[in-house]
């Protein structure tokens, strides 16, 4: 068996063995899914109740996705701790030993990790999806409306983008609690206010999560973005890239 | 065979390694002994590619570590900190290892019971003991079969008879040809253990030899005499041709005379003695002698002073 090819056995090893790690994945698609299911069901009994412009811009397939503001916390949990899981446990010192390759390491555990994310991220968008049109009823779109399909593949690959986001950050800082303290507040709350907020809007739509989530977005005028639903994603893919450069780059030069 | 050469590892303007040279050979336990700070462990986690060198190099059997392909296989290593994930099963943490170095999962189950952790394997080693972490830690290091083993501190948090269970064990893996590495900060520990005989301190190295001769070089006899008339009985010692040391109580240490020799000359000149005992410094005073310039961070106060302590502990001890 090629090198390669037994340290990514040997990651699959790694990530299946630890509980905790599970659970966030598990986490993630129940809480997107549930969290969607609700606000469809509110959304539809509510729907007479909005306002004109509201209901023209409706966006069923984005409103199916809603819940992930929250779910992918649980996401970036999953991608902090399978990187700080080495560090805080001094497993790396066995990891470093076993694979001194770093780059070889890396690669392996972005690789592994990025499957297993993509695997439960598609999952967990496409039964986001169905289980949200099923509840919203006259207001809900097919998947094989324009735009629908690409918008449903897009919230797998969001999801599996800011997992990949959390690990290259992790590897550059290595704690967990760091990790913890500077992604999830700013997920969940810093980069929902900058959005809002008039005057950090014009920068707050190229920060990963608010260019990412255009991906999912059928109809534009719901969100009044200046680039549409690729670059959007491409604008995420860029983050994504630079955290893993940093990890990398990290791994490569600093002391284990 | 680990070769240093001239190795040095610089944090900011501290040096913690100072151009070391030396090599581990095969077929004996080496022992790598320094007071805590000296470096040891630095030098250890350069040698597995974990820390880089600030200049010099280590090679092992000729390659540098990140050279090695599948390194389990070349050497293995229990260091000093927990290298293990808690919430991964013992054999879980053995099989990622395995699988990177192409072990066959059958040497698993042989390492775990080698260790005598054969019953915990599918147990998380977040409720293992310092003792079965250790013995843990051992299994990673003899899973590919190596022929280089290091071992960083290994008797630390072991009850006594897991300390007998590796000392033996290190002696039989060098008795099999390997190379055994093995550090402490305990020179008593060392003299049971190791052949060979590294001593560095605040990363110099401070002596580079077998342990016969350090022993030969540094176990020094002498007799301790104490009586109420040290005047007298220093001029009777001069008088026939030897010159004592006083110590800081009083007694004396009189070196190459024999006690009964002693005795008789106070008898003849009546002087009363009140302790007349023969010595021998101990290892570790000679240890702590050697390293006494570079001890990290030196004990203040006078009943502390190294040399005191240690003599006492010495005492003890037989």
């Amino acid at each position: 068996m090629p090198h390669t090819t037994r340290v990514l056995h040997s990651e699959w090893t790694k990530i299946r063995s630890v509980r905790s790690t599970l659970w966030t994945l598990v986490t993630a698609l129940t809480v997107t899914v549930g969290l969607s299911a609700l606000i469809c069901a509110f959304t539809a009994s509510q729907f007479d109740k909005l306002g004109k412009n509201e209901q023209l811009n409706f966006d069923a397939t984005q409103t199916s996705f809603s819940g992930s503001g929250l779910g992918q916390l649980a996401m970036i949990a999953f991608g902090v701790l399978i990187v700080s899981g080495e560090y805080n446990t001094g497993m790396i010192r066995s990891s470093l030993a076993a694979v001194p390759q770093r780059s070889v390491f890396i690669a392996a555990k972005i690789f592994v990790a990025g499957g297993l994310v993509l695997v439960v991220g598609m999952a967990t968008s496409f039964l986001a999806f169905f289980v949200g049109q099923a509840l919203l009823g006259e207001h809900s779109v097919s998947i094989d409306d324009k735009g629908v399909l690409r918008a449903v593949l897009g919230g797998g690959i969001y999801m599996t983008l800011i997992a990949l986001f959390a690990m290259g950050l992790t590897f550059v800082l290595r704690s967990p609690l760091l990790a913890f303290g500077i992604l999830m507040p700013f997920f969940f709350l810093i980069s929902n206010i900058l959005g809002n907020v008039n005057a950090t809007k014009e920068y707050a739509q190229y920060l990963p999560d608010q260019a990412g989530k255009t991906v999912t977005a059928v109809v534009p005028e719901s969100l009044s973005r200046p680039y549409g639903p690729y670059e959007g994603l491409l604008i995420m893919v860029g983050w994504t890239v630079a955290a893993l450069l940093a990890g990398w780059i990290v791994l490569k030069k600093r002391d284990a | 065979m680990i070769e240093l050469q001239a190795l040095t590892k610089r944090y900011g303007d501290k040096t913690a390694v100072d151009h070391l040279t030396f090599s581990v050979r095969p077929g004996i336990v080496t022992g790598f002994l320094g007071p805590n700070g000296a470096g040891k462990s630095t030098t250890m986690r350069m040698m597995l590619g974990l820390d880089s060198p600030t200049s010099g190099s280590i090679r092992i059997d000729g390659k540098r570590y990140n050279q090695l392909r599948d390194p389990l296989n070349h050497i293995g290593a229990l260091l000093e900190a927990k290298a293990v994930h808690g919430g991964r099963t013992a054999y879980n943490h053995l099989l990622c290892m395995a699988q990177s170095n192409n072990i066959p999962k059958k040497r698993i189950n042989e390492v775990l019971d080698l260790v005598g952790l054969s019953d915990v394997a599918r147990k998380r080693p977040k409720g293992f003991s310092l003792g079965m972490g250790q013995r843990l830690g051992i299994a990673g290091a003899l899973l590919g079969d190596p022929k280089i083993l290091m071992f960083d501190e290994p008797v630390n948090g072991l009850d006594p008879e897991g300390i007998h269970w590796i000392r033996n064990l290190m002696q039989h893996l060098a008795s099999e040809g390997r190379t055994v590495f093995v550090s402490s900060h305990l020179m008593s520990e060392m003299s049971l253990t190791a052949e060979h005989l590294v001593v560095i301190g605040r990363g110099k190295l401070l002596a580079d030899t077998s342990m016969a001769d350090f022993i030969a070089k540094n176990s020094r006899t002498f007799v301790r005499v104490r009586t109420p008339e040290p005047e007298r009985m220093r001029d009777i010692l001069v008088h026939s041709g030897v010159m004592p040391v006083f110590e800081e109580d009083g007694a004396m240490q009189v070196d190459g005379v024999d006690p009964a020799r002693i005795g008789e000359l106070a008898a003849w000149y009546r002087v009363v003695l009140h302790e007349l005992s023969p010595q021998k410094a101990s290892l570790e005073e000679a240890f702590m002698q050697l390293t006494a310039g570079s001890v990290e961070y030196q004990a203040q106060g006078k009943g502390e002073q190294p040399s005191r302590q240690t003599g006492q502990a010495g005492r003890r001890r037989r």
